[in-house]
């Protein structure tokens, strides 16, 4: 079908857009490596030298990193957790027989569509300020002393926002997955004498495979760099409690101007990344094309 | 035997059903109540759902602090202003793709991917040093271009998602009758385009506008779309819970009205079509 004419014509229409995509992957990246290997502080320019690897072993040797290397895998794996299983369970209840279906849909969708940092700011006063909250109201009727939450938990605090965010887009992605499961093996199933969960194990999760495998991708794309909600709820303290590998490197480059430093970092999350990556993209390559 | 539930069974999920979502749509009903209240009552104990008085005078005051409109259309120009551009280069792209697929085809998808995965904080420092030396700190025209890049990727999977269903015979036929490639692009497929790239458009729209690393990290008084507006009430003061949610809510209801009219388009497109 596609005649020399044509093809021709498809490098050029497709070109663009890679010429784009590799020089925002190739020169950004490759200033970071540069910088990476020089001292260089904004507050003293033209102080730039050569420093080899002393920026790598000063951030690999700082305990904030490991904390934030941990922070970083706390956030993306429980938000997954509580997404995939809240998403699983939600997308069963959605999918039943109901009275407004639609809305309860567009009510549970609606966190999705909020950006960052207003759902954390809410989250932050509104629900979790200590005094003026309502989680600290809901307490003092039951008799009990309201929790600080994101001075005494704030990694955890950050999660369920995050998680708060999240939760729609997997309930949306399995329910549309769950939707397209055959009601007449269900039905098959029923007949036959599958209980309910026996029903749900090796019949539904098999047929949710897939979804499940692209909540994980997609979340862990986004997971892996939150930013907004760290930064105006903690600003990723107490001390380095709640921050993460981006909001490390945030940190070091645009509140103590060190270029050098944040680079090794930005290098170091590049790489982290990636090993994620590697690992997702074998997994979302198998699945596209089953 | 399934589909005859009984009315007693369908009850009781709706109940439960409907208490979830008011649950998980909770936060922002709350966001919502507390614009109209006065600052006072906003943290009185115990709180009032409906019964307060109602005013209105905290949107105002949201405005005249801090020009809010100003911060709405940067939020207007940088969500559309970086689609669009998105749009004019992706769409050819994914053009070629879906009807020209080579061997590379699915390679070249896959790499344009990943470089999604590319953590933003991996370069935030070059591009700080670049927008400043480039005068582009701060200005609307530097955030549509790193939203622009940023986006391509998620812009040319879908749309190449939704061209690969479009038959390749109908531009045959087309071809055969002698069309040129400009008139197959402009009368046969751009009719048929127009759904997958109005959805793509919707979405890459809600992306843009909650983006909220590089409209932070670039952006000061002068471009800060709403995602930065915001942020400048993280530091308390005082009383501003009122003021707080009364921006929050013009910051958040353009957008949720726009998603909830796309929740299908959404899941199709955050997937790339993995997932119908």
């Amino acid at each position: 079908m596609a005649t020399l004419h044509t093809r021709s014509a498809a490098r050029l229409m497709i070109a663009p857009s890679v010429l784009l995509l590799l020089a925002w992957m190739i020169v950004p990246l490759a200033m970071t490596i540069y910088f990476s290997f020089l001292r260089y502080n904004l507050l003293m320019p033209g102080m730039e030298e050569f420093a080899g690897f002393s920026n790598y072993s000063y951030f690999l040797t700082d305990p904030a990193f490991f904390q934030a290397i941990f922070n970083t895998l706390a956030i993306v794996l429980g938000v997954l957790f509580i997404t995939v299983v809240g998403g699983i369970a939600l997308a069963l209840l959605l999918d039943q027989p109901m009275f407004g279906q639609g809305i309860v849909r567009i009510l549970v969708i609606a966190p999705f569509l909020i950006m960052p940092t207003v759902a954390a700011l809410v989250w932050k006063n509104m629900f979790m300020n200590p005094v003026n909250g309502l989680f600290a109201w809901v307490a003092k009727l039951f008799g009990l002393q309201p929790f600080d939450f994101l001075a005494n938990a704030p990694l955890m605090s950050v999660i369920l926002i995050v998680a708060w965010q999240w939760l729609p887009f997997a309930t949306l992605i399995l329910l549309t997955a769950l939707q397209s499961l055959d009601e007449e093996q269900k039905e098959a199933a029923q007949m036959d004498g599958a209980s309910a969960w026996s029903r749900f194990i090796y019949l539904t999760l098999p047929h949710l495979s897939r979804a499940i495998t692209v909540v994980i991708l997609i979340q862990t794309i986004f997971l892996l760099s939150v930013f907004a909600e760290i930064l105006v709820t903690t600003n990723g303290g107490p001390g380095t409690q709640s921050t993460n590998l981006t909001f490390l490197v945030y940190a070091q480059a645009l509140l103590q101007f060190d270029v050098g430093g944040a680079s090794a970092g930005g290098i170091i999350a590049v790489i982290l990344a990636n090993i994620v990556a590697f690992f997702l993209m074998r997994m979302i390559g198998k699945t596209l094309e089953a | 035997m399934a589909r005859n539930v009984s009315t007693q069974r369908k009850l009781v999920i709706t109940v439960v059903a409907w208490t979830i979502g008011i649950l998980i749509f909770f936060p922002i009903l709350w966001t919502f109540l507390t614009s109209f209240k006065t600052e006072a009552e906003a943290i009185a104990s115990p709180p009032s759902l409906l019964f307060f008085e109602w005013t209105t005078e905290n949107y105002f005051e949201v405005q005249s602090r801090s020009n809010y409109f100003r911060h709405f259309m940067n939020s207007v120009v940088v969500s559309f202003g970086s689609t669009l551009i998105g749009l004019v280069i992706a769409i050819p792209s994914a053009w070629a793709m879906a009807f020209s697929p080579t061997k590379r085809t699915k390679d070249v998808l896959m790499w344009m991917l990943s470089t999604k995965m590319m953590p933003s904080v991996g370069v935030l420092v070059p591009m700080y040093l670049l927008f400043r030396n480039t005068g582009l700190l701060d200005t609307r025209t530097g955030l549509v271009i790193v939203l622009t890049l940023i986006n391509l990727p998620i812009i040319i999977w879908m749309l190449y998602t939704y061209f690969k269903e479009i038959p390749g015979e109908i531009l045959e036929a087309a071809r055969m009758d002698g069309a040129s490639l400009a008139k197959e692009i402009i009368y046969v497929l751009t009719p048929m385009a127009i759904p997958g790239i109005a959805s793509t458009l919707l979405l890459n729209i809600i992306l843009a506008w909650n983006e909220a690393f590089w409209t932070l990290n670039l952006s000061a008084a002068k471009a800060a779309p709403l995602t930065a507006f915001i942020a400048s009430y993280s530091s308390p003061e005082g009383l501003f819970y009122a003021k707080l949610s009364a921006a929050s809510t013009m910051a958040i209801a353009p957008i949720l009205i726009l998603g909830w009219f796309s929740q299908k388009q959404l899941v199709r497109g955050l997937t790339f079509g993995a997932v119908k």
